[in-house]
């Protein structure tokens, strides 16, 4: 169906990457103060009050991106009114491969598998219930942990730090301005419960790639308004998709009205009976869904 | 100095003048010319880079080679080319487009030859070319072979010249003058007059009396769905492109 990859891998692997492509100049930890994108260039300002200028300006600085704003680009969305809890765990029987989701009235329990006996929950709860749960000792957090985890993988621990994410849809109203573009989170905040963030911010960047690339192979200009919104109509549509089924899925799974459960069992169990729909809901949550596949991901 | 106006259609010119200062914004009055360029600058790249042996993926492929683009306008065209490294000059009989394309051509720091005149005129003062882009002109011309005559003078010998216009037929008449000009009013009314259309064959033996190889011929084909513009090999229905070589 997909990989589960810790953050703390795939954060040097994509370091080593850019540090040995001679194509990059990277800059770390510095803060952009101002930016203007005109018909000429884009050109950014840092801080120590260095210039920087290009023919693109791209921002990927998550759901709060300060250089949107600036640009002027609102965006829309609603707090979920839950947080999400996320910590390793390491577990005494082997998870073979498997992930598992447990869909409870107060928010889904998800449990992803890593490598060993290891996997990595991502626990679902109202801000206040979170709130509480993340100031108790490691015992007692894993003390409300187990009835919701089960033992069908034996006794729990944990194998890493905790962390709060409070649970938003954040989506902004353009993707592109003139020379200017966003990608991934700044883009596009949506909810984790099918563990999509990255595949969406990648398939960002696939669509990007492949645009400009068609752009700069005909000689047109990479950051004309029309060229950059070929990608933003491309992912647009992708992402809205994805909030909207992301939200309906939790609102759907979050609840304890009976109705609903007699619905949502019977239409996981319609999915699971029908081999090619099952097939494309795994392909879809893999981020292989679309047919028109992005250069990069071909 | 004025264009000796053998084949240019005073009335056709003076509508295009009208229109000339909104060139360049992609929703604005010229936006079915900007849906459709990049379906033509696919046409064309690959066409040049197939015939010259150029690789798109190489720094300046178009480098050493001299473009002409008849009827440039705001310089849709001729941007591009000058872009991907080619010597570029645009050339169209409407005066009014000429400051148009240099200011926009400054304005993207390219450095691009435009001009005032026709392609007979050109032709007559042994102007010379790698590649003479002919897109969408054939069918506002007085006398199509005179000016294709013209076109082939200005190619060097294995030069080649890329030339695109509309099909005649009840189709294009629904789709190019009722469905573009009335329904969606993408163009001003009375921008087309069908009887000037002219058929793929038509247009082939055209160029093929105009002294040139017709070689290759491709439908640009719009999807109403995806709202774009694609290539087809086999529907030429309504627009539609063409390339031919000037013999070595």
């Amino acid at each position: 169906m997909g990989c589960m990859v810790q953050d703390r891998y795939l954060r040097p692997v994509l370091q080593a990457a850019v540090d040995k492509n001679d194509h990059i100049d990277y800059f770390p930890n510095i803060k952009i103060q101002s930016h203007q994108c005109t018909a000429e260039c884009a050109n950014v300002t840092t801080d120590a009050g260095q210039d920087y200028t290009g023919k693109l300006l791209i921002a990927a600085e998550g759901r709060q991106s300060a250089t949107a704003t600036r640009a002027g680009i609102r965006r829309k969305g609603w707090d979920y009114g839950q947080s999400a809890l996320v910590c390793a765990i390491e577990h005494e029987n082997p998870h073979n491969a498997t992930a598992y989701q447990y869909f409870m009235p107060q928010g889904p329990l998800a449990i992803l598998p890593l490598t060993n006996n290891r996997s990595s929950i991502v626990w679902s709860e109202t801000h206040e219930r979170a709130n509480d749960i993340m100031q108790l000792d490691d015992a007692a957090y894993l003390s409300v942990l187990r009835p919701r985890f089960g033992d069908f993988l034996g006794d729990i621990k944990l194998a890493g730090k905790r962390y709060k994410y409070p649970l938003s849809l954040s989506i902004a109203e353009e993707f592109v301005k003139p020379r200017f573009a966003l990608i991934g989170d700044a883009a596009h905040g949506i909810h984790p419960i099918a563990g999509q963030g990255l595949n969406a911010g990648l398939k960002d960047i696939a669509a990007l790639c492949h645009v400009l690339q068609d752009a700069h192979h005909r000689g047109e200009n990479i950051g004309a308004i029309d060229v950059l919104e070929r990608y933003q109509e491309w992912r647009r549509f992708d992402v809205n998709l994805l909030a909207l089924a992301t939200d309906g899925f939790n609102k759907l799974f979050s609840n304890s009205n009976a109705l609903l459960r007699a619905g949502r069992a019977l239409g996981l169990g319609i999915v699971n009976q029908m081999p090619k729909m099952r097939r494309s809901f795994i392909r879809e949550a893999a981020g292989l869904g679309t047919k028109d596949l992005p250069y990069l991901m071909r | 100095m004025q264009p000796s106006e053998t084949t240019v259609d005073p009335a056709e010119v003076a509508k295009f003048e009208a229109m000339a200062a909104e060139w360049w914004d992609p929703h604005g009055k010229f936006k079915p010319l900007h849906m459709l360029n990049p379906c033509r600058l696919d046409y064309i790249t690959t066409q040049i880079a197939g015939e010259f042996d150029r690789d798109l993926n190489a720094p300046n492929p178009f480098q050493g080679l001299r473009i002409l683009d008849i009827g440039c306008g705001g310089g849709l065209l001729c941007e591009p080319m000058a872009r991907l490294g080619a010597t570029v000059v645009g050339v169209d009989a409407a005066a009014r487009n000429i400051p148009v394309a240099e200011a926009h051509a400054r304005q993207s720091g390219l450095d691009i030859d435009y001009r005032f005149g026709t392609a007979e005129e050109l032709a007559e003062n042994g102007e010379v070319f790698d590649i003479v882009l002919n897109m969408e002109v054939v069918e506002h011309v007085a006398d199509p072979l005179a000016y294709l005559t013209a076109c082939q003078r200005l190619l060097r010998p294995g030069g080649l010249m890329v030339c695109s216009t509309i099909n005649r037929n009840p189709k294009s008449f629904a789709m190019a003058i009722v469905g573009a000009e009335y329904v969606m009013r993408w163009l001003p009314k009375g921008t087309h007059e069908w009887s000037k259309f002219i058929t793929p064959d038509e247009l082939y033996a055209l160029i093929a009396n105009a002294g040139l190889e017709p070689v290759d011929r491709k439908g640009f084909v719009f999807n109403p769905i995806t709202w774009g513009w694609k290539l087809s090999d086999r529907d030429l229905s309504v627009n539609y492109v063409t390339a031919s070589i000037k013999s070595a």
